[in-house]
C-alpha cells in the first residue's frame, strides 16, 4: 500500500512513505514533525491546514500527500527569521489563540504577491477562505496593510 | 538572557505589549495537545448513538473488532473494572464516560475503537451495530417542564454545591435546578403600575466551534496517570478523574499547553475521563481528537426561552419586573445549573427596579449538552431584557437611551439580589455609547429597497463566585522570574497579563517573565479559566505571590546588610557564595461571598465584581431579501483599568464579532427526531471576513475596579452582551418589524417583513 514519494520540503530534498489516502497535513505532522499546518474543519473551509505546493496555497487536509511527489512544498516553518507578514501580525495583534495564524500568514504572503497594495475589500475577499474563531479579523486587516507597507519599504 | 537581569524602565501595567507567545504562533511552533504523539500511542474513535432517547438492547462490536489493526473495542461494560460508578459532571454526576444501558441524545458516545492507525479506528467504528428500544424524547425547554418523557430517572447532584443538595434523588422531573429570586412584591407592583408590558423571547442552540477541536491524551502506569488535554480547567480535571478512579490527587497529573480557542467548550470533563480509563485498560497511551463534526455532539450553548413582564410608572420609571427563564440544558447538566442561578439572578437587567421576581429553570432535554459559551448565559438574558426595554421605550414614546438612563442601576444602589453595586460604570458605558453613535444627530433611515436603522443595548454580569486561585512566583539566582499558575492561555492573552502583573511588582520587563503552563504536578490550584474570572482572581493571586517574593528578597537584603538598591543576583551570590538558590513567593486569592438565601435568592455579597458591556449598531436592511448588514458596530465596556489595552481591545472586538454570528446566522438545526442536520462548517457558518462590519469601534471607559489587580477586571465575555438586542432594536428602527427569536437571518427578517 505504502510507497515512497520524493519532494522538496522547505528547500530540502526529502522522501516519505505514504499511503494513498494520507493527506499532506498527516504526512507533514507524522513524517516530518511539522505541526504548523493543522486540520480543523476537515473540509478545506477554514484554512488552518494551509501549505504551499509549487507556489500555490492548498488545503492540506484535502490535498493527498502523494500529489506532492516531485514538487516543492513549503510550510509556515520555512525560513529562519520573521518576514514582514509575521512581524505585522505580531505588531497589529492579528492573532489570539494562534491555531489559524499559520494559514493566515501563508495566504497573506500570496495575497501580497498578487496585490502589493491591497485595499480593505481585496483583503476581505482574498482571505475569506480563512476562518478565525477568535475573530481577530479587524486586526488582521491592519496587519496585512502594515505588511504591505513594510514590503514596499524594503 | 541579558534582558532578565535589567530592571524595567517603565511601568509594566498599562503596556500594549504584543502577546508573549506571538513568535511561536506566527511560526507555527506553539504547542497544542493536537501536536502530541507518544510512543505506542493508540487513537480512539467514538461510536455514537443514532437515537435521541433509548435503551441499548444490543451492541455488536464483533465486525469492528475483526478489522485488521484494531487493538480493542471498548464499551461501558468494559469500564467498570476501572471505574465502578462512571458518572461525572461539575454540578451533577449524571454523565457516563460511555453510555450505560441508555442513550439520551443523538451523538452520545456509546463505544470506542482503539487502533494505532486513526484511519483503521474510524473505519472499524462504522462497523459497530447498536439496537435501541426507543423511548419518548423531549427537545423543547418549555415542553420539558411538563413532558412525560423524562431524561434522567433520578437527579444526581454532585456533593460540591450545598445549594444543590435538596435535589438529590428527585424523580419524575426534567428540572435539574430551579432558582428563585424575590425582591419586594412584583405581583402587587405590577397590578399598581400605570402601564404593563409583557414579551417572550427565544435564543437558539449554537456551538463554540473552537478551531482546535477537543483533544485529550492519557498515558499511565499502574500507579500514575498523566493527561495532556486541551482543557480550560486542569485542576477540576484532576479532582474529578481522581474521584472517578478513587485515587489520591497526587497520582494524577494534568498538563495543558496552549489552547486553539476555548470559549467555554473545553471546561470540566470532556474527553479526559474517557482517555484516562482507556489508557488504564490498555496500558498504552491513548489519544482522542474530535473532528469538527463531533464537537457539535459534545457541548453547546443553551437555547432559552424568556418571559419578561414590566410595570412602568407614568413618568417612565420601571417599578416592577417579573422574569421567567427556561434553559435548554440538553441531556447532561454540565454547568447548566450554575448558569441558571449565577446568571439567572441578573435577569432583570442593569436597572434600578424596586420589585423583582425571577424564576430560572435548568432543564434536561434529549439534545446535545449545553454549558458555558462566552457569557455564561448572560447574552441570552440581555437579548430578552434589552429588546423588551426598547419595545417599552418605543411604546411609551421615550427615546431608548433616555428611557434606560431614567432607570439605570447606579453605584451605591442595590441590585435585585440586594448586593450593593460597586465599581460598575453602567452609566458611563451608556453615555459613551450615545456619544460614539452620535445619537443626537439626525439619522437617515433611507427610502428605497435599502433601509437603515440604529439600536443600542447594554448588559451586565456578576462574576461567578466564590472561586479560588493560587499562584507562585519564583525568583531565580540570576534575578529572572517564573510564574506558576493554572490559568490556561486559550488566546485571551493571560500569559502576557500575568507576566505584566508579576513584572510590575518585581520591576522586571514582562518579556523577561516566564509563565509556566498548567501542569497540576507543578502549578497550584485554580478553579478554572472561565467567566472572565482569571485576570481578577489569578491576577490578584499572582500579584500577591510576587509581593510575597519581593518581601522575602527584601528580608534577605536586610539580613545580609545589603543596601536597598542591590541587584537581585548580588543577594543570592552573597547568601550562597555563588549564583544559586531561589526565592518563592506564594499567593492565594478568594474573594468574599455570601450565599443567596434559598427561598428569596437575596444576598449582600453576590459577586466580587460586575462586568458592564454595551453595543450600538447602524445597520442596513435589504427589504427584498431580508438581509441585515451591520455597517457600524460600537462596543463600550467597563473593564476596570486595562493591564494591556491592546489585548483588551481585541477581546472586546473578537467577542462582539463572535456574538454577531450568534445573532445573524448561527443555529444548530435539529429535525423532529433530535438529529442534528448541520454539524459541519460547510452547513453551520461562523463569521468570516465578509461578515465583519466595515467599521468597528471598541472602547474601555475610564474606570477602576478597586479590588482588582492594579484596578483591572475581566473582559473576555463583555463584548458579547449587547450585540444581539442592539441589532434587533436597529431592525425595528429600520423597518418596523420586531423579531423575538434568534438568529435574525434573512429568512426570518423577510418573513416578518412580508406579514
Amino acid at each position: 500500500m505504502r510507497r515512497t514519494i520524493r519532494f522538496r520540503l522547505n528547500g530540502e530534498a526529502v522522501e516519505a512513505q505514504v499511503a494513498p489516502h494520507e493527506t499532506l497535513v498527516e504526512v507533514l505532522q507524522d513524517a516530518f514533525g511539522l505541526f504548523g499546518a493543522r486540520e480543523s474543519c476537515g473540509q478545506g473551509l477554514c484554512g488552518c491546514c494551509t501549505a504551499v505546493v509549487n507556489g500555490r496555497a492548498v488545503s492540506g487536509c484535502l490535498y493527498l500527500a502523494t500529489f506532492a511527489e516531485g514538487g516543492e512544498v513549503s510550510t509556515i516553518e520555512n525560513g529562519s527569521r520573521l518576514d514582514a507578514v509575521q512581524e505585522a501580525f505580531i505588531e497589529c495583534a492579528g492573532l489570539q489563540c494562534g491555531f489559524c495564524t499559520p494559514g493566515f500568514v501563508l495566504m497573506t504572503r500570496q495575497l501580497l504577491e498578487e496585490h502589493p497594495e491591497p485595499d480593505d475589500d481585496t483583503i476581505r475577499h482574498y482571505l475569506s477562505g480563512n476562518l478565525c474563531r477568535c475573530a481577530a479579523y479587524p486586526q488582521i486587516i491592519e496587519a496585512v496593510k502594515l505588511a504591505a507597507r513594510k514590503m514596499r519599504q524594503t | 538572557m541579558k534582558r532578565a537581569l535589567s530592571p524595567a524602565e517603565t511601568p509594566q501595567v498599562g503596556r500594549s505589549l504584543p502577546r508573549l507567545e506571538s513568535w511561536l504562533k506566527v511560526t507555527g511552533r506553539a504547542e497544542y495537545v493536537h501536536n502530541l504523539r507518544l510512543p505506542g500511542m493508540l487513537y480512539g474513535r467514538i461510536f455514537r448513538s443514532s437515537v435521541a432517547h433509548g435503551r441499548i438492547r444490543r451492541l455488536d462490536v464483533s465486525a469492528a473488532q475483526a478489522v485488521g489493526g484494531v487493538h480493542r473495542v471498548v464499551s461501558a461494560a468494559d469500564l467498570t473494572e476501572i471505574v465502578p460508578d462512571p458518572y461525572y459532571g461539575p454540578a451533577f454526576h449524571d454523565q457516563p464516560v460511555l453510555a450505560v444501558d441508555k442513550v439520551r441524545y443523538v451523538g452520545e458516545p456509546v463505544a470506542v475503537v482503539l487502533a494505532a492507525d486513526p484511519h483503521v479506528a474510524e473505519e472499524a467504528a462504522h462497523l459497530i451495530v447498536a439496537e435501541y428500544e426507543e423511548l419518548p424524547a423531549v427537545y423543547d425547554e418549555l415542553e420539558a417542564m411538563t413532558s412525560k418523557a423524562i431524561v434522567h430517572d433520578a437527579l444526581k447532584p454532585a456533593g460540591t454545591f450545598p445549594d444543590l443538595k435538596h435535589l438529590k434523588g428527585r424523580i419524575g422531573t426534567n428540572v435539574a435546578l430551579d432558582f428563585h429570586l424575590r425582591r419586594g412584591d412584583a405581583a402587587q407592583a405590577l397590578a399598581a403600575a400605570d402601564r404593563v408590558f409583557e414579551h417572550r423571547f427565544r435564543t437558539q442552540q449554537v456551538m463554540h466551534t473552537p478551531l482546535e477541536p477537543l483533544v485529550s491524551v492519557a498515558e499511565s502506569t499502574d500507579s500514575s496517570l498523566t493527561i495532556h488535554t486541551a482543557s480550560q480547567s486542569p485542576s477540576f480535571v484532576r479532582i474529578e478523574v481522581a474521584r472517578l478512579l478513587g485515587w489520591p490527587e497526587n497520582r494524577i497529573r494534568v498538563r495543558v499547553p496552549f489552547l486553539g480557542g476555548g470559549f467555554g467548550a473545553k471546561l470540566y470533563i470532556k474527553l479526559e475521563a474517557l482517555v484516562a480509563v482507556l489508557s488504564l485498560l490498555t496500558r498504552r497511551a491513548v489519544k482522542i481528537s474530535l473532528t469538527m463534526e463531533e464537537q457539535f455532539f459534545t457541548i453547546t450553548k443553551h437555547a432559552s426561552s424568556f418571559r419578561i413582564k414590566s410595570g412602568v410608572t407614568r413618568d417612565g420609571r420601571i417599578s416592577a419586573r417579573e422574569c421567567e427563564v427556561w434553559w435548554n440544558g440538553g441531556a447532561y447538566a454540565d454547568i447548566g445549573p450554575r448558569v441558571t442561578q449565577k446568571s439567572g439572578f441578573t435577569a432583570a437587567g442593569p436597572y434600578d427596579i424596586e420589585h423583582v421576581a425571577i424564576d430560572s429553570y435548568a432543564l434536561y432535554t434529549n439534545l446535545p449538552p449545553a454549558g458555558a459559551l462566552r457569557g455564561f448565559g448572560i447574552p441570552q438574558l440581555v437579548w430578552a431584557y434589552e429588546c423588551h426595554t426598547d419595545m417599552m421605550a418605543r411604546e411609551l414614546g421615550i427615546d431608548p437611551i433616555e428611557f434606560r438612563r431614567r432607570n439605570l442601576l447606579r453605584d451605591g444602589r442595590p441590585q435585585a439580589t440586594g448586593t450593593v453595586m460597586r465599581d460598575a460604570a453602567i452609566e458611563k458605558v451608556l453615555d459613551r455609547l450615545a456619544v460614539l453613535l452620535e445619537w443626537n444627530r439626525p439619522f437617515d433611515r433611507g427610502t428605497g429597497v435599502l433601509r437603515r436603522g440604529r439600536g443600542i443595548a447594554i448588559g451586565f454580569k456578576a462574576c461567578v463566585s466564590p472561586t479560588t486561585s493560587l499562584a507562585a512566583v519564583n525568583v531565580n539566582g540570576d534575578g529572572s522570574c517564573i510564574v506558576y499558575c493554572s490559568t490556561v492561555d486559550m488566546g485571551q492573552g493571560s500569559d502576557t497579563a500575568m507576566a505584566q502583573i508579576a513584572g510590575e511588582v518585581l520591576n522586571l520587563p514582562a518579556e523577561s517573565v516566564r509563565v509556566v503552563h498548567s501542569d497540576t504536578d507543578v502549578t497550584p490550584y485554580d478553579m478554572a479559566t472561565l467567566g472572565s474570572r482569571s485576570l481578577f482572581h489569578m491576577g490578584n493571586a499572582v500579584k500577591l505571590a510576587a509581593e510575597d517574593a519581593l518581601k522575602k528578597l527584601n528580608q534577605l537584603k536586610s539580613e545580609l546588610q545589603m543596601p536597598p538598591d542591590t541587584a537581585i543576583p548580588e543577594i543570592f551570590k552573597k547568601k550562597y557564595g555563588m549564583q544559586a538558590g531561589n526565592v518563592v513567593g506564594t499567593g492565594s486569592f478568594i474573594p468574599s461571598y455570601a450565599p443567596p438565601d434559598y427561598a428569596t435568592g437575596l444576598t449582600s455579597d453576590a459577586t466580587p465584581f460586575w462586568m458592564v458591556g454595551g453595543s450600538g449598531v447602524e445597520i442596513e436592511v435589504d427589504t427584498e431579501t431580508g438581509r441585515v448588514r451591520v455597517a457600524r458596530l460600537v462596543n463600550v465596556a467597563d473593564v476596570g483599568t486595562p493591564i494591556n489595552p491592546k489585548i483588551v481591545e481585541t477581546q472586546l472586538s473578537g467577542a462582539a464579532i463572535m456574538q454577531l454570528g450568534f445573532t445573524l446566522f448561527e443555529k444548530m438545526l435539529f429535525d423532529d427526531q433530535g438529529q442534528l442536520r448541520n454539524a459541519s462548517l460547510a452547513e453551520y457558518r461562523i463569521p468570516g471576513f465578509l461578515d465583519v462590519p466595515e467599521e468597528i469601534i471598541n472602547e474601555a471607559v475610564s474606570a477602576e475596579q478597586r479590588s482588582g489587580p492594579f484596578g483591572a477586571k475581566g473582559v473576555g465575555e463583555t463584548g458579547t452582551f449587547g450585540v444581539s438586542p442592539a441589532i434587533a432594536n436597529a431592525l425595528d428602527d429600520a423597518v418596523g418589524v420586531r423579531l423575538t427569536s434568534l438568529p435574525l437571518n434573512p429568512e426570518a427578517v423577510y418573513q416578518a417583513l412580508a406579514k
